[in-house]
């Protein structure tokens, strides 16, 4: 092996180095320590809610203690770690290395839109440490204006500094993937992960600044005392619940999308094949993105909004759900006649296959408004949407860290403790929220404390899956830290893969490429067209590996 | 109450449409499980029959197919609208209100269900039905969001202060089931939950006298609108009274200062107590005080109540009457109300 050339990673060695920086892998990494930070502390308080549900009564965390973990679970998880994971981190990195650009269009605003994060993030762990809040992440009025005394404002503060964040970063992609494209790389050329990121950034910059107003807005009824939400001093607070759905119905394809489009290219990948339907995975994003728009209602089936509303947003969900199981097939389909190999990101994939197959099927139970008002608010949406977001968007994740990992780094981790993380985690997940579709559907409410005991079997089932999927989600921050010192050089490109970002050494330099690349190959091209050297590659590989 | 066995995997299915409910839970999880099985065999099957059998190989492209992307979007789609038509219909049966039903008020509090019957009696946290008969719920909070929850009849709806929501069951089987609440209410929301006791109809006749001596909602209406909040000086004084007449205006339409009319309801009826300036009914000053603030939810509904009993509304199916509407009076309707206005 030759020796490492300077790279993104050798340009400087001082703080302000990276404090100051501009080059968008730099900022990925740095995004990508802090949301890992949010996730662990995200993961503390999902530890004490499932060590409190071991039993019937509220023992371990007494009530007010219990109300602030779930809140602060879901608010760390969802605005601190599930909106950026993605997009800031491997979006970050990828995007300009995909397209064969040397950064983003605007590097200075991509700079800002960490510190935002920062900013957001420091401001409401401020606010978790003074004392917390629990409202739930939701903020339902009247509830969180007027009764609440925990620190309502500060936290949303947080969010909203946070959102401007998510704002810039979606303005960033979209302006750089218009307007920073290789020669050559045309729109169809252009690899699923940034089509995907496309139509991410289309929900960010259209949906967020809703949150932003109604955060506001809660704020103007809590300091100045302006009826807006509060029906006692005449607002309404159902007008509350479809603002916030608003926008908070959108943000789960926020955090869902990217995953689909990491799965898109490690399914293809890994299959050697290219992507079944390319066109059609293509608009099924866009489509996501654009009725996801229109079914915030779905989440207000009881709340007392009228049939005929409720009927509508029922339709428009059933809707949506189309281009999701597009999406199911093409993948599956791309497998076929493939040569597969089973790599810790191919493992990860396949068990988002399965995971989000259950996630996806799950919601039309909730989309099926007459079956929904008995589901609803109850452990059923729980594991829904844990489904959809753990098993979806972190095991996504998860496999996109690990397949881009060698280039992000250079270095390459051991596949066998790889694998073995892949496997807990998917039986660990299983474990812990599959009985909870059971419990929700026998009526155990979400967000209690103490429980009928009835309901503790399923709950201990749920609270081991959940250290088996613990220690399974604990094990890549080990391995992968571990790699960075003593892992074995990964080469520029270790899977012998068409995309631009595998044509560039590992890790990059810091302008990405030394020349600047002309593409002429389609996306996923894999054979001879690609321009690889195949026969090498087998060679130096030597004997071919039959598992 | 709950199934005995080790891990109870299905809950007691105890009103009228709660099979409906069932039985579109099992229709789904059949949909499921026709979907699950050949993605996942396909899947396996791929994994093992295609699995690397040389490094870095390529194997011949496929660019997809119209056709087959035209059936797995169109199967989906035909089967979406199945489920979205049968949870419409369950839908409405949940949430259509039966026009024959025993009523009962609920008004949610932090962290309590206060409940009270026709008849006047009062429960916390327990709600006394009897079997087989339709029971239509008028709920109301005093402070936050709360939910209305019985799993066992599959059936829930949200509690909104400054408005009524409403629920209705049936219940088919005497016994005793979860009342939860659903909807996150802060502190103690895992204390809020009770029972509701489904009673043969001749055990639940005897309960009933049990606490016999208390006023129904009508009465204890009529005692705060002659008397506690004095609204009789202006709304029962005869042809010079200066208010509407309210015998027989439920159910009627009321044309407004401005031009819009609605249909005299219990929310309408509610609203008028609190912000009578904010609908003026044409023919009349906007002169009447607000309410608000003076009033509790508890008596509101007494209000409400009392109010629909002038126009002949007892809303109990059981028992129909008109107490306080006198029998020959064809002039108290509200077009004569507009020409008493008007003169």
């Amino acid at each position: 092996m030759r020796e490492p050339k300077d790279s993104y990673l050798t340009n400087g060695y001082s703080l302000k180095s990276w404090l100051l920086t501009k080059d968008h892998k730099r900022i990925a990494l740095m995004y990508l320590i802090s949301i890992s930070v949010f996730f662990f502390m995200g993961g503390l308080y999902a530890a004490a809610i499932r060590l409190e549900l071991l039993t019937p009564g509220s023992d371990l965390l007494q009530s007010a203690t219990y109300n602030k973990a779930f809140t602060q679970h879901g608010i760390l998880m969802i605005f601190f770690f599930l909106i950026p994971s993605i997009p800031a981190t491997l979006g970050n990195f990828l995007l300009p290395l995909m397209i064969g650009a040397k950064d983003l269009a605007l590097p200075r605003i991509n700079l800002l839109s960490l510190y935002l994060y920062w900013i957001g993030g420091l401001l409401t762990l401020y606010a978790l440490m003074q004392g917390g809040v629990d409202t739930g992440w939701t903020f339902y009025t009247p509830y969180s204006t007027t009764f609440s005394n925990s620190y309502v404002m500060a936290v949303g503060l947080g969010i909203f500094i946070n959102g401007f964040s998510s704002i810039l970063t979606g303005l960033n992609f979209i302006v750089t993937i218009h307007t920073m494209r290789a020669p050559g790389m045309t729109w169809f050329r252009l690899p699923l992960f940034v089509w995907a990121h496309y139509a991410t950034s289309l929900v960010m910059i259209l949906g967020t600044p809703v949150i932003a107003i109604t955060v506001l807005l809660l704020a103007i009824e809590r300091v100045v005392k302006v009826g807006i939400f509060d029906p006692a001093i005449g607002g309404d607070p159902i007008l509350f619940q479809h603002l916030f759905w608003f926008y908070s119905h959108p943000a789960v394809y926020i955090m869902i999308l990217p995953g689909m489009g990491v799965i898109s290219e490690v399914i293809s990948s890994f299959s050697r094949k290219k992507i079944f339907g390319y066109e059609f995975i293509a608009f099924s994003s866009i489509a996501i993105a654009v009725f996801g728009f229109l079914v915030w209602g779905h989440h207000m089936f009881v709340s007392g909004q009228s049939i005929y509303a409720g009927l509508v947003f029922s339709f428009l969900t059933m809707v949506v759900a189309v281009p999701s199981a597009i999406k199911v097939f093409n993948w599956t389909a791309t497998m076929y006649k493939g040569s597969i190999s089973y790599d810790t990101p191919m493992l990860y994939a396949i068990g988002f296959l399965g995971l989000f197959l259950v996630g996806g099927l799950t919601g039309l139970f909730l989309g099926s408004v007459g079956l929904t008002v008995h589901l609803t608010d109850t452990y059923f949406v729980v594991a829904h949407f844990h489904y959809v977001m753990v098993g979806g968007q972190v095991i996504a994740y998860l496999a996109g860290i690990h397949y881009w990992w060698p280039k992000m780094t250079g270095k390459m981790y051991s596949e066998f403790w790889g694998k073995v993380s892949a496997m807990l985690v998917f039986v660990g997940f299983n474990l812990t929220f599959f009985p909870q579709f059971i419990l929700g559907y026998q009526g155990m409410p979400r967000r209690y404390a103490s429980y009928p005991a009835e309901f503790q079997v399923l709950n201990i089932f749920s609270t081991a899956g959940a250290s088996v999927l613990g220690v399974g989600l604990l094990m890549p921050v080990v391995y992968l830290t571990h790699s960075i010192f003593a892992g074995k050089p990964a080469g520029d490109n270790p899977w012998m893969l068409p995309g631009l970002e595998w044509r560039t050494q590992s890790p990059p330099p810091t302008l990405n490429f030394d020349e600047q690349p002309v593409v002429t190959w389609e996306a996923y091209e894999f054979g001879e067209e690609s321009g690889l050297d195949l026969e090498e590659a087998r060679r130096a590989a030597g004997r071919p590996s039959v598992v | 109450m709950q199934t005995d066995s080790w891990i109870p995997l299905f809950p007691e299915s105890a009103s009228s449409f709660s099979w409906q409910v069932d039985a579109l839970y099992f229709y789904l999880i059949g949909i499921s499980v026709a979907f699950m099985i050949p993605i996942v065999a396909a899947i396996f099957w791929f994994v093992v029959r295609y699995r690397e059998r040389e490094k870095f190989a390529t194997p011949d492209e496929i660019h997809g197919s119209i056709v087959l992307e035209t059936v797995w979007s169109i199967i989906p789609f035909v089967i979406s609208m199945t489920i979205f038509l049968g949870g419409a219909v369950v839908y409405y049966t949940q949430y259509r209100m039966p026009e024959d039903a025993m009523q009962v008020y609920v008004v949610g509090k932090q962290w309590m269900w206060k409940i009270q019957h026709e008849t006047g009696q009062r429960e916390i946290n327990e709600l006394h039905v009897p079997v087989n008969t339709k029971v239509k719920l008028t709920m109301t909070t005093e402070d936050v969001l709360h939910d209305f929850s019985i799993p066992a009849f599959r059936t829930k709806a949200d509690v909104v202060p400054g408005r009524y929501t409403y629920l209705w069951f049936e219940a088919t089987k005497p016994g005793t089931y979860h009342l939860f609440c659903a909807e996150y209410c802060g502190l103690n929301h895992s204390g809020m939950i009770g029972s509701v006791v489904v009673m043969e109809q001749n055990d639940f006749e005897s309960w009933l006298q049990g606490n016999a001596s208390n006023l129904t909602p009508v009465e204890q209406g009529r005692d705060l609108f002659e008397n506690k909040l004095g609204c009789a000086s202006c709304h029962a004084g005869g042809s010079g009274q200066r208010g509407a007449v309210l015998e027989n205006i439920y159910g009627k339409e009321v044309k407004f200062v401005g031009g819009s009319s609605t249909i005299v309801d219990d929310e309408y009826l509610r609203n008028s107590i609190l912000n009578p300036s904010s609908q003026v009914v044409e023919g009349y000053q906007p002169i009447m005080p607000t309410f608000k603030g003076q009033v509790t939810e508890e008596q509101l509904i007494s209000l409400v109540a009392y109010i629909k009993s002038l126009s002949g509304v007892d809303a109990s199916a059981t028992a129909p009457s008109a107490p306080a509407a006198p029998a020959p009076a064809p002039a108290n309707n509200m077009g004569s109300n507009s020409n008493q206005g008007g003169r």
